[in-house]
């Protein structure tokens, strides 16, 4: 690693789980993940999403950009730096969150882990670090980025809970939701199990460290073959994660540091996340701005899941009210083969989030044997998940 | 917190301080100063610095005095005189050939042959005609771009354009040339004579972080000749005496002063400022909060970095504030001669432009000048009570001299005062064996007296790129904040400091709304 030339040689990092997703992406089917060659797919798509849908999957999350964010001030730091009360969060839990520049404008969204009275981890896509530095000036707190010395696996699916508990996982029928629990899982030691993911289904998340992946990697895989466990990759988890009407950052808003075009720049309310915003805890960044904005009425997007008629996949696709007024895009779309309805996730100007009616229409140009059809097919504003199944709340979660 | 006694407190009792609660109480406002020295004037202040001797303990000199806070308060009526309305300058020479700039700067100019007085003239008149168009801008909000702003701010940019208009094609061509030149070849190109070009290097860059060849550093000698068209007035007592002539007219406005309180925090209730605790512990509730302290003290340190966003802690942090001048008060038992020139003027040791700019390439490097250019007031030629009979006190103004000297000012303060002393010693022989006391203030000990972070006078570097809608930082510009209730009126605003008022009149017109 000390070799200077190491930047162009292997211009991406490896995952500590790569000797084990190497072997198993037989189609060699590779994309980089915040610098590190990550799978595309294990050979078949198809089979992986249904994996998360019918069995269990396992996803490598070793890339997601992790800050461990310690000391006495580190609560009032978090709510300072995010929208959400991050000191009302419970030790041992977990928060969907988000956080924002002066002009209310979302810098990225991510999880945040209370790991102790005193120690968060903040789970995200982007990098972040300088902002969050200066954000700690005033705040008796330490940052570090902590991305390469955590290894984590994402196991999901209506078996995960099955899977876990062969692989030795004790007490973990009474983990809720969006809490977590140290746990030791035979040969691969000592784990931090949290109940969270990105499919929207019953799932866990496995946290080691480097030294140790291979291992969690194995004892997992041996245990989970009985309950048809296999790896997946981004493609299968983007079809999950279209279901689940989860966001991306930088795919369904941009993040507003790496923002070029001034207009591009989305607040909480214009993407979905307003629920976060708890403008009575005390200054937090953002603030002002989010409060002149919705008091100013100066919101102009919004975020919505579509309903498209047919089969074809509306990606990139524009949206047009009446067939003549561009009013947004979609974001990220495909045919679930879950709900078998063709999804989409759009920014759309407002008020048509609301008002739209049955006047949408999503413009898709489909290349058929080297010819584009254009098709104007109906959109319709459906709600938020798509797929919501009621194994993905039961505790304790079933035996299937 | 109790309701509030007072629609307005004001942090710091310097003239921008007392312009402030001036304005406010004659608009009948209930305002409150609180000032943590022991008498008022921030800046402006006369001090004894040795048994028997005093001398400006800052500011030496008044250039840029507000004209409408002179007319609204009339401090003439509360004891200010001028003991110098308009005080000449003479560039020394070490070899007795001085130049002397009378009138308002250098209306008429002795020593200089004819042909470069004509060169001079002109050279006067260009800078004193494109200063006229920056004036008017003084005295309003910085407008946004591509903004508007008040009804006055306005007129007071329509001024600026008629005066632009003015000058006719050529001389505002002249004038688009110049904005950003440098002043070192402008004197190179326009004069000939060393002293003169030397003197005028180093009123540009006098207080600032440049030298004569940094870019822009011709604009802050039009900032400089903005204040009073480059008059320069001396009161009778010294600058304290005008600081307390000030307090006064303000007291009889109706304001309260009060000295020796420091303010620790400033209060909120997250949603707005609304008071002020004392060091005592003391706490004080008012409608609005208004700080003549450095802009980043007043948001890190009184309001606390948790109620400021991110954004605006980067920008605050950002602030270049790097004082480079030193403060050297001398005491002598007999008046020294500089060469047979006049002590009642302002003297400066600046030989040429290349002297300044070697001056100045010191302070990169985090060392002070060997051979330091300097500006030097002498009150006892003015004014009896500053020393014995048959005594002198100098006041100097010297630079380069960084606020961070490498290896630090305990090792480093004597040589500083032994090469500024060298310097006189050249200019005045005699000098030495005359002086009885000597006070140094290297940068880190004003810092540290005046709470001038840096050591910069103006609370933040006089440059091109913090002027206007970015002085002190771009969104706190315009004397509001981002916390309502807070607000900026110090130097650190525009326009700047150097003993004006200027800052605390204009945020007190946005306060009132009358902007």
């Amino acid at each position: 690693m000390n070799d200077l030339r190491h930047h162009f040689r292997t211009p991406l990092m490896r995952s500590p789980f790569h000797p084990r997703v190497e072997a198993a992406n037989v189609l060699n089917a590779w994309a980089p993940w915040a610098g590190v060659t990550t799978a595309l797919n294990f050979g078949d798509v198809a089979m992986e999403h249904s994996s998360i849908r019918n069995s269990a999957s396992l996803y490598d999350i070793s890339p997601m950009i992790k800050y461990a964010i310690e000391g006495p001030g580190a609560a009032a730091y978090l709510d300072r730096l995010t929208l959400r009360r991050a000191s009302a969060l419970p030790v041992g839990a977990v928060q969907y969150t988000s956080w924002c520049n002066d002009a209310g404008h979302v810098l990225d969204d991510g999880t945040l882990f209370r790991l102790g009275e005193d120690r968060f981890r903040l789970c995200c896509q982007e990098r972040h670090l300088p902002w969050l530095q200066d954000s700690a000036i005033g705040f008796d707190v330490s940052i570090r980025d902590e991305t390469e010395a955590i290894a984590g696996l994402s196991l999901q699916g209506p078996t995960s809970f099955s899977v876990l508990s062969a692989a030795g996982g004790a007490d973990l029928a009474s983990l809720k939701p969006f809490r977590l629990a140290e746990m030791h899982l035979g040969p691969a030691g000592p784990v931090m199990v949290s109940r969270t993911g990105f499919t929207g289904d019953l799932g866990y998340e496995i946290w080691t460290t480097p030294d140790r992946a291979l291992d969690l990697w194995d004892h997992l895989m041996a245990a989970g073959t009985p309950h048809r466990l296999r790896p997946v990759g981004t493609e299968a988890l983007n079809i999950a994660r279209i279901e689940a009407g989860f966001i991306i950052a930088n795919m369904d808003f941009i993040c507003a540091e790496q923002v070029l075009r001034p207009d591009r720049a989305r607040q909480p309310d214009e993407i979905g996340l307003g629920w976060m915003v708890d403008l009575d805890k005390g200054a937090f960044n953002g603030r002002n701005a989010i409060r002149a904005a919705r008091e100013g009425g100066m919101l102009h997007w919004a975020l919505v899941g579509l309903d498209i008629e047919g089969n074809v996949p509306a990606e990139g696709a524009e949206l047009y009210l009446d067939g003549k007024k561009a009013v947004g895009q979609v974001t990220a779309a495909v045919w679930s083969p879950t709900t078998k309805r063709n999804l989409a996730l759009a920014q759309i100007r407002r008020p048509w989030h609301r008002d739209a009616g049955d006047r949408l229409r999503a413009e898709i140009y489909a290349l058929r044997e080297l010819q584009y059809h254009k098709l104007m097919l109906r959109a319709r504003i459906a709600r938020r998940p798509f797929f919501n199944p009621p194994r993905r709340r039961a505790t304790p979660p079933g035996m299937f | 917190m109790p309701t509030p006694s007072f629609d307005a407190i004001i942090i710091g009792g310097g003239v921008n301080g007392l312009a402030c609660a001036g304005r406010l109480a004659q608009a009948g406002q209930k305002v409150l100063v609180l000032d943590a020295a022991d008498t008022p004037g921030g800046g402006a202040l006369t001090a004894e610095f040795a048994p028997g001797y005093r001398v400006d303990g800052l500011a030496h000199l008044v250039t840029h005095l507000d004209a409408r806070m002179l007319a609204a308060l009339k401090p003439e009526g509360h004891g200010l005189e001028w003991a110098v309305g308009s005080m000449a300058t003479t560039a020394l020479s070490s070899d007795g050939g001085h130049l002397t700039l009378n009138g308002a700067y250098g209306e008429n100019v002795q020593g200089l042959d004819e042909d470069e007085a004509q060169r001079w003239a002109a050279l006067r008149g260009r800078l004193l005609r494109h200063t006229e168009i920056l004036r008017p801008l003084r005295e309003i909000t910085p407008p946004l771009p591509g903004k508007g702003g008040g009804k006055g701010n306005l007129l007071a940019l329509g001024r600026a354009g008629l005066n632009l208009r003015r000058l006719g094609r050529e001389d505002m061509q002249e004038f688009l040339r110049m904005i950003l030149i440098n002043v070192h070849d402008v004197v190179q190109e326009d004069l000939t004579d060393d002293r003169l070009r030397g003197l005028l290097a180093f009123d540009a860059t006098l207080g600032t972080f440049l030298g004569p060849r940094s870019p822009n550093s011709l604009f802050l000698l039009w900032h400089r000749l903005s204040g009073d068209a480059g008059r320069i007035r001396w009161p009778r007592g010294g600058m304290g005496a005008l600081a307390s002539a000030l307090a006064e007219a303000v007291r009889a406005a109706g304001a309260e002063l009060r000295c020796a309180a420091r303010v620790d925090r400033v209060l909120s209730d997250g949603d707005r400022a609304t008071g002020v605790r004392l060091e005592s512990g003391e706490e004080i509730a008012a409608r609005c909060v208004i700080s003549t302290a450095n802009p980043r003290t007043t948001f890190l340190d009184l309001l606390g970095a948790r109620q400021v966003e991110t954004g605006l802690v980067r920008r605050l942090n950002n602030i270049r504030m790097r004082g480079t001048a030193a403060k050297l008060h001398l005491a002598l038992k007999g008046a020294p001669d500089f060469r047979g020139a006049d002590l009642r003027h302002r003297l400066v040791i600046a030989p040429s432009s290349d002297t300044v700019e070697n001056a100045f390439n010191h302070i990169k490097y985090g060392e002070f000048s060997p051979a330091p250019v300097m500006e030097i007031t002498c009150p006892t030629a003015h004014d009896s009570g500053f020393a014995p009979d048959g005594h002198h006190v100098l006041s100097i103004v010297a630079q380069y001299a960084p606020y961070s000297l490498r290896g630090g000012w305990e090792a480093g303060r004597d040589a500083l005062q032994a090469a500024i002393l060298k310097q006189l010693e050249a200019h005045a022989p005699g000098i030495g064996e005359l002086v009885t006391a000597v006070e140094l203030l290297t940068p880190a000990d004003i810092a540290a007296r005046h709470g001038l972070v840096g050591g910069s006078w103006h609370q933040g570097d006089l440059a091109v790129e913090q002027m206007l809608f970015m002085r002190p930082a771009v969104g706190i510009a315009r004397y509001a904040t981002p916390m309502p209730g807070l607000w900026l009126a110090g130097a650190g605003s525009h326009p700047g400091g150097g003993i004006s008022g200027t800052a605390g009149w204009n945020a007190a017109n946005e306060i009132l709304g009358a902007a």
